[in-house]
């Protein structure tokens, strides 16, 4: 949040408490703000929790930020700016980080946020009795005795996190980690009000019961419906907060959002698969599309299991070659993403992918150079390519496996048949290695290479195809503590390139219909970690 | 007649208990479980979660807790994907809602039907016949996941007249296109099977008979054909009651009106065992209690019938 001067506040104040008889305007910009501050958008299902440490869906991480916060927090280009903690400092060895906690953040109940509040909810993310589907980002953080902990060899209170004092809040780490920092911006590491939680128990989270430290507190959560959170007035950056109110309405189908959005109700949605060039056309204001930190490929069963023919890289890089990624993104998805010739999108921050030959040829000499390959690896007329593609059940998953597999077809002969599955059963036949080509996706769980680029490791257990390099691995594992990275990862994605254990399609875009009432939406923050009190709504 | 109740009612529980059985071993064959995830759980943390579910305990022992802690103490147990809900939360917000609007449905789709059917059956090949029967199948047709955006469309969108969505405590003004999407196509049903009924009934021997004594014609319909025309309705009716609130995932879906119907199929869907379970429970107790009405009605509408 950017700071704001007093006789704006004024402003903004005498505006919404005399809507209409004096327009408040945005402090920073001059814009004239609207009366009634509450953003809408629509959510596709209800939330997993509004409790930090358990929730573990992107839509509930989204609400849990504006109800809690946590060490730091981003801005609106994705940057890392103080939350709670106004600063930290790094050791010399880099292996403890020592925040310092501002002393005016206070809980929705008037407690001072604690160092110890941190302690309470890192060690409660730890815990095997809190049975958090997070507890690996405790170890992904590498905070000392994490895997003891969550393995319950070492009691939680073992955990490599102190409160020496009610400001400071120390972190042992048991191996130098660059982006730690950044990691205190996830929901799994927000403080917890252990007096709320030990009276109400599983109850906490109820609108009722629960205490937040953020900018918002839950007013309301009707299930199928909605989710409401209001202002916090005890957040310590209440005043330079705009926003009054943001609601979340949950609609499952994403046309039946639109019509609503289109109707009026709603502030945000997502744009259905193939829609946005009409829509982009219709209301060029409100169509917006960016990138975010997302791929999308398919990736070849490497193992025993998987077929003789993926075993040759020619094979493989042949199928990559002939997809025609331009096909896929402007006539398939045509919601402005763009084409993934690299594994990490090139989104990511810190980290160029480096362009592959394949990036400079053009289509009718990555098809030809396809067929030369697949040829000198022994398939053609007389000895057809055949094999099975897998993917979860979704209509745009379809059609961008029907135009790969005819693409396949045409320029290749290759018989590729489609199988799609249920998501759960995917999930388990792709895990099981019961599959020969399987669709793929990631978004980041941070923003930085390794996110990506650590999946297709061989101890990864995202892993499904079973890649295995050992240079690969070596550059993975040696990125992790080096001061320069780039020449690490680059080399990476070269491996990627030349050995081609999967085919990057494209990688995400953020599609929306925004209200272009909306200001100040992240569009440049390639994770959408959004924060309601960095928005405000524009007098129309 | 209340010994025939009371026996209805004992089979009733090895008949639901066999519903829960079978359906909690089939839902641990379906492959897949409520913690698979795209990112698989490392092994520590996947034993930490079971373990707190119970699901590490062997199937007959998660079964025999299940029973025990329903029987005993009431309870569903957690939801294992809405984490901050329990079973008996789910369904104490979610069967309310899924009962007002499917209730209500059941009744328009009834009334209606039954009046359309009839009108035609008595009009036999007049223009009111004629229209009757083209809105019965026009809405037989429709569909509620047909009905849902179409009705969306015309009242929020062009319109501009209804809420697109929501439930706001089951205000008037977010029943009106969930009551409709959900009642046209039982409607269309009801008024098919009303008119074909109802022009056997006015064609049998004892309606001749009463024309024959001299009776006039609303009297023959009212006291004679009535009650034997609905017969088939009536046993149409009791399985649609429990449809009209298991069927009404669309409704939840396209009206956001935070129904049962939409949790029990994500339930499935997510492999959410406890609200799988509990869900199915209710239903199945929902169906056996309908059928039973269902049967007891029939003696009324029909004086051969005894129990």
């Amino acid at each position: 949040m950017k700071p704001i001067t007093k006789l704006a506040i004024a402003a903004l104040l005498s505006g919404t408490a005399l809507s209409g008889v004096q327009a408040a305007t945005h402090p920073e910009t001059g814009q004239e703000l609207a009366a009634d501050q509450t953003f809408t958008y629509r959510l596709l299902d209800d939330v997993s929790s509004f409790d930090p440490q358990i929730v573990e869906d992107v839509d509930g991480a989204n609400v849990v930020r504006d109800l809690f916060e946590g060490l730091m927090n981003q801005d609106e280009d994705g940057n890392l700016v103080p939350g709670v903690a106004t600063g930290y400092e790094l050791s010399d060895d880099k292996m403890t980080y020592t925040f310092t906690l501002r002393d005016n953040a206070v809980w929705s109940n008037g407690d001072p946020v604690v160092a110890g509040d941190f302690v309470f909810g890192w060690r409660r993310a730890a815990d095997p009795a809190t049975a958090s589907p997070y507890q690996w980002f405790v170890e992904l953080m590498s905070i000392e005795n994490a895997s003891e902990v969550i393995a319950g060899d070492l009691a939680p209170e073992e955990l490599g996190v102190s409160a020496p004092d009610d400001h400071t809040l120390v972190v042992k780490l048991t191996t130098p980690l660059p982006y730690f920092p950044q990691m205190t911006t996830h929901s799994t590491t927000f403080p917890a009000p252990q007096k709320v939680i030990e009276e109400f128990g599983a109850e906490w989270t109820k609108p009722e019961n629960i205490v937040s430290n953020g900018a918002y507190v839950l007013t309301e959560y009707k299930p199928g419906e909605r989710i409401v959170r209001e202002r916090n007035e005890t957040y310590w950056d209440n005043e330079n907060t705009i926003l009054d109110k943001t609601v979340g309405l949950i609609i499952n189908d994403e046309n039946v959002a639109l019509t609503r959005y289109l109707a009026g109700e709603l502030d945000r949605t997502d744009v259905p698969a193939g829609q946005y060039p009409r829509l982009k056309e219709e209301y060029p204001d409100e169509a917006i599309s960016f990138p975010r930190l997302c791929n999308y490929y398919y990736t070849f069963n490497l193992s025993d299991s998987g077929p003789e023919a993926f075993k040759d890289p020619m094979v493989r890089k042949a199928l990559s070659l002939a997809v025609d990624r331009k096909i896929i993104t402007e006539n398939v998805m045509a919601g402005g993403q763009p084409e993934a010739y690299s594994f990490t999108p090139e989104a990511v921050a810190g980290f160029t992918p480096p362009s592959s030959d394949m990036v400079n040829m053009t289509q009718a000499e990555r098809d030809a150079k396809a067929k030369e390959l697949l040829a000198e690896a022994g398939y053609g007329a007389d000895n057809p390519l055949s094999f099975e593609m897998v993917y979860n059940t979704s209509e745009a998953h379809e059609k961008v496996a029907v135009v790969l597999s005819q693409m396949w077809k045409q320029k290749l002969g290759v018989e590729a048949t489609l199988a799609n599955m249920e998501w759960k059963v995917f999930l388990e036949e792709r895990g099981n290695q019961n599959f020969d080509l399987a669709r793929g996706a990631w978004c980041g769980d941070y923003n930085e290479a390794s996110t990506f680029l650590d999946l297709i490791t061989t101890p990864s257990g995202y892993n499904d195809g079973k890649f295995s390099n050992a240079e690969y691995d070596q550059l993975i594992t040696d990125a992790k503590t080096a001061e320069d990275t780039t020449p690490l990862y680059t080399r990476a994605e070269e491996i990627i390139a030349e050995e081609t254990p999967v085919i990057p399609i494209y990688h995400y875009a953020g599609v929306y219909m925004m209200d272009s009432d909306v200001g100040n939406w992240p569009v440049d923050n390639v994770e959408q970690n959004w924060y309601s009190k960095n928005l405000y709504k524009l007098a129309e | 007649m209340l010994a025939y109740v009371a026996r209805r009612l004992l089979v009733a529980v090895p008949t639901i208990l066999l519903l829960v059985v079978a359906s909690f071993f089939l839902m641990h064959t379906a492959p897949g479980g409520p913690f698979t995830s795209e990112r698989p759980l490392p092994p520590a943390v996947l034993a930490n979660i079971q373990a707190q579910y119970g699901l590490d305990q062997p199937l007959w022992k998660q079964l025999w807790d299940y029973l025990y802690n329903i029987v005993v103490h009431f309870d569903f147990g957690p939801s294992f994907v809405q984490k901050d809900r329990s079973v008996n939360d789910i369904i104490a917000h979610g069967f309310p809602i899924s009962l007002t609007y499917g209730s209500l449905s059941f009744l328009a789709a009834s009334v209606v039907g039954i009046a359309l059917g009839i009108a035609a059956a008595i009009r036999h090949n007049t223009w009111i016949d004629y229209i009757a029967v083209s809105l019965g199948i026009a809405a037989q047709a429709l569909p509620n996941f047909i009905m849902g955006p179409i009705l969306i469309l015309t009242f929020t969108l062009w319109l501009g007249i209804l809420p697109g969505g929501g439930w706001n405590g089951g205000q008037w003004q977010y029943l009106i296109m969930p009551v409709i999407a959900l009642s046209t196509s039982y409607m269309g049903n009801i008024a098919r099977i009303t008119r074909s009924s109802m022009l056997e009934i006015m064609n049998s021997n004892f309606i001749r008979t009463a024309r024959a004594k001299g009776l006039p014609t609303r009297a023959i319909i009212w006291r004679h054909a009535m009650k034997p025309t609905l017969l088939p309705v009536v046993s149409y009716l009791g399985p649609v009651f429990v449809y009209v609130l298991t069927g009404s995932v669309f409704v939840d879906m396209y009206f956001s009106t935070g129904g049962l119907g939409a949790s029990y199929v994500s339930s499935a869907l997510t492999r959410d065992y406890a609200v799988l379970l509990g869900v199915t429970i209710l239903y199945g107790a929902l169906t056996v209690i309908v059928n039973l009405l269902t049967d007891l009605a029939y003696a009324w509408f029909d004086p051969k019938i005894r129990y």
